[in-house]
């Protein structure tokens, strides 16, 4: 009898314990998973050749950072039970949470003067500062482009890589955007407000976009890192939880074909008007390959359906009212 | 029945798998997520969008004046697969909601269950095409 509980027993415990093995099933129906392929043995990485569909390795929630860049987590996990360390019965006010074991400076990005005023100006509905949908003033939520980095910081779900002779493109479904990354020897701007393309003297000079410019070239033949600059000022987030980026700010991308089902996403961000030193992002999140015919699906945000929902919902839900006291 | 204790086991961690409310656009920030509420009302609208969508219905008070209620859930594409289409709710169904209200007191929630007028139970969570981060302190 005694052995009979022992096998749900431990199940429970483990399940208690390490909250990522019931975190790890959250799946894209059709794509394939490295849970799914545990005794898998991958053949080698082909050369210099990232192009593909690919989803996050360990499930779909691996690309969601909604608490902010992964490697920067502005609120680290209790090592114990994996949650984050968040009340989540704190008091709410119109400042949002009251969670003062979360802003530990050990584990806040090395913010500028700057940095950390405009952060501060940055209200999100994610992160140790989240208040209520009613209060934020986080722009995709007026389905305002993302942008990047925050395309892959905040919400990097299946995306299908396309490379050509010229350049790399990549879909993304979240906001159903792309980017194009050129392979053709052009050098980035070399001042993003002055800027003009390296190998052509009659090319017009860019403006400042959503999603920068970006070139990329392969180091070796499984590492191919994209530089990416030109970005407007404070127009977007850098993630999820409000971290700042400007129009100083050069981005990083390193894509490293770890083998033959297997793609390493690394982003290190510079932007001396925000940070006083370049810092890690992200930090080798696994993409895996999945099939050609696996669909991206559409994420699409809809000013007017935003409309809608903070009409009956968003703007519904501030924190001070008769009840709430 | 050699087998028992280890389906016991897969069901408990399978269990765990699809309870966890995991969002990706906002935080539990809204919610008092200690509390769980039951309610039945009359469909108003489901509105099917992303990032999230929503359901509207009424709910007849012992006053006899209707409140309407309006619960949000993920967004079209993440809940297909537990079930949901565009065409799950019609205005007039009537309906058995369990969900996490928000702080303030408002009859809004995030939806945790729903009973349609056939009987048949849909829920949320994890099994869907995903959410994550966001959420894991719920």
């Amino acid at each position: 009898m005694q052995k009979r509980l022992v096998v749900p027993i431990l199940a429970l415990t483990a399940a208690s314990v390490f909250p990522c093995l019931a975190r790890a099933q959250a799946r894209l129906p059709g794509a394939v998973y490295d849970f799914d392929r545990k005794s898998e043995k991958p053949g080698p990485a082909p050369e210099r050749d990232i192009s593909g569909v690919w989803e996050p390795a360990n499930g779909v929630s691996g690309g969601i950072q909604g608490k902010g860049a992964l490697a920067m987590e502005s609120c680290k996990r209790d090592p114990k039970t994996g949650k984050y360390a968040i009340d989540r019965n704190a008091p709410v006010t119109d400042t949002g949470y009251a969670t003062p074991d979360c802003l530990k400076p050990d584990v806040e990005p090395p913010y500028t003067p700057l940095g950390r005023e405009t952060v501060k100006a940055h209200i999100p509905v994610e992160g140790y500062r989240m208040v209520p949908d009613a209060l934020t003033n986080d722009p995709i939520l007026k389905c305002d482009p993302g942008g990047f980095p925050r395309i892959n910081l905040h919400n990097f779900r299946t995306s299908e890589i396309l490379q050509t002779s010229t350049h790399v493109v990549i879909l993304y479904k979240f906001q159903h955007r792309w980017r194009q990354i050129w392979t053709d020897e052009r050098e980035l701007p070399k001042d993003p407000e002055n800027p003009a393309w390296g190998n052509s003297a009659d090319a017009l000079p860019p403006e400042a976009r959503w999603w920068g410019y970006s070139v990329g070239r392969w180091v070796d033949d499984y590492t191919f890192v994209v530089q990416t600059n030109g970005f407007y000022d404070d127009r977007t987030w850098l993630d999820n939880a409000g971290l700042p980026q400007s129009d100083q700010m050069q981005v990083e991308e390193t894509y490293h074909r770890a083998d033959a089902e297997h793609l390493e996403l690394s982003i290190k961000i510079t932007d001396p008007k925000m940070y006083t030193k370049p810092w890690i992002a992200l930090d080798k999140l696994p993409l895996r390959l999945q099939s050609p015919h696996l669909e991206i699906q559409e994420m699409e945000c809809s000013p007017s359906d935003q409309e809608h929902w903070n009409k009956f919902f968003g703007n519904q839900t501030g924190a001070t009212t008769d009840k709430a006291k | 029945m050699r087998h028992r204790p280890l389906a016991i086991s897969a069901m408990f961690v399978g269990l765990l798998t699809v309870s966890i409310p995991l969002f990706a656009h906002h935080g539990a920030a809204s919610f008092d997520t200690s509390k769980k509420v039951t309610v039945k009302g009359t469909v108003v609208e489901w509105f099917w969008a992303n990032p999230h969508c929503f359901l509207r219905f009424d709910v007849k008070g012992e006053d006899g004046q209707a409140v309407q209620w309006v619960v949000e859930t993920q967004s079209g594409p993440n809940i297909t697969p537990l079930g949901y289409t565009k065409q799950t709710f019609k205005p007039g169904d009537e309906v058995t909601v369990t969900l996490t209200p928000v702080r303030n007191g408002r009859p809004l929630g995030r939806l945790l269950s729903v009973v349609l007028p056939n009987g048949k139970k849909l829920g949320v969570g994890a099994a869907t095409s995903g959410e994550g981060r966001g959420d894991e302190s719920q």
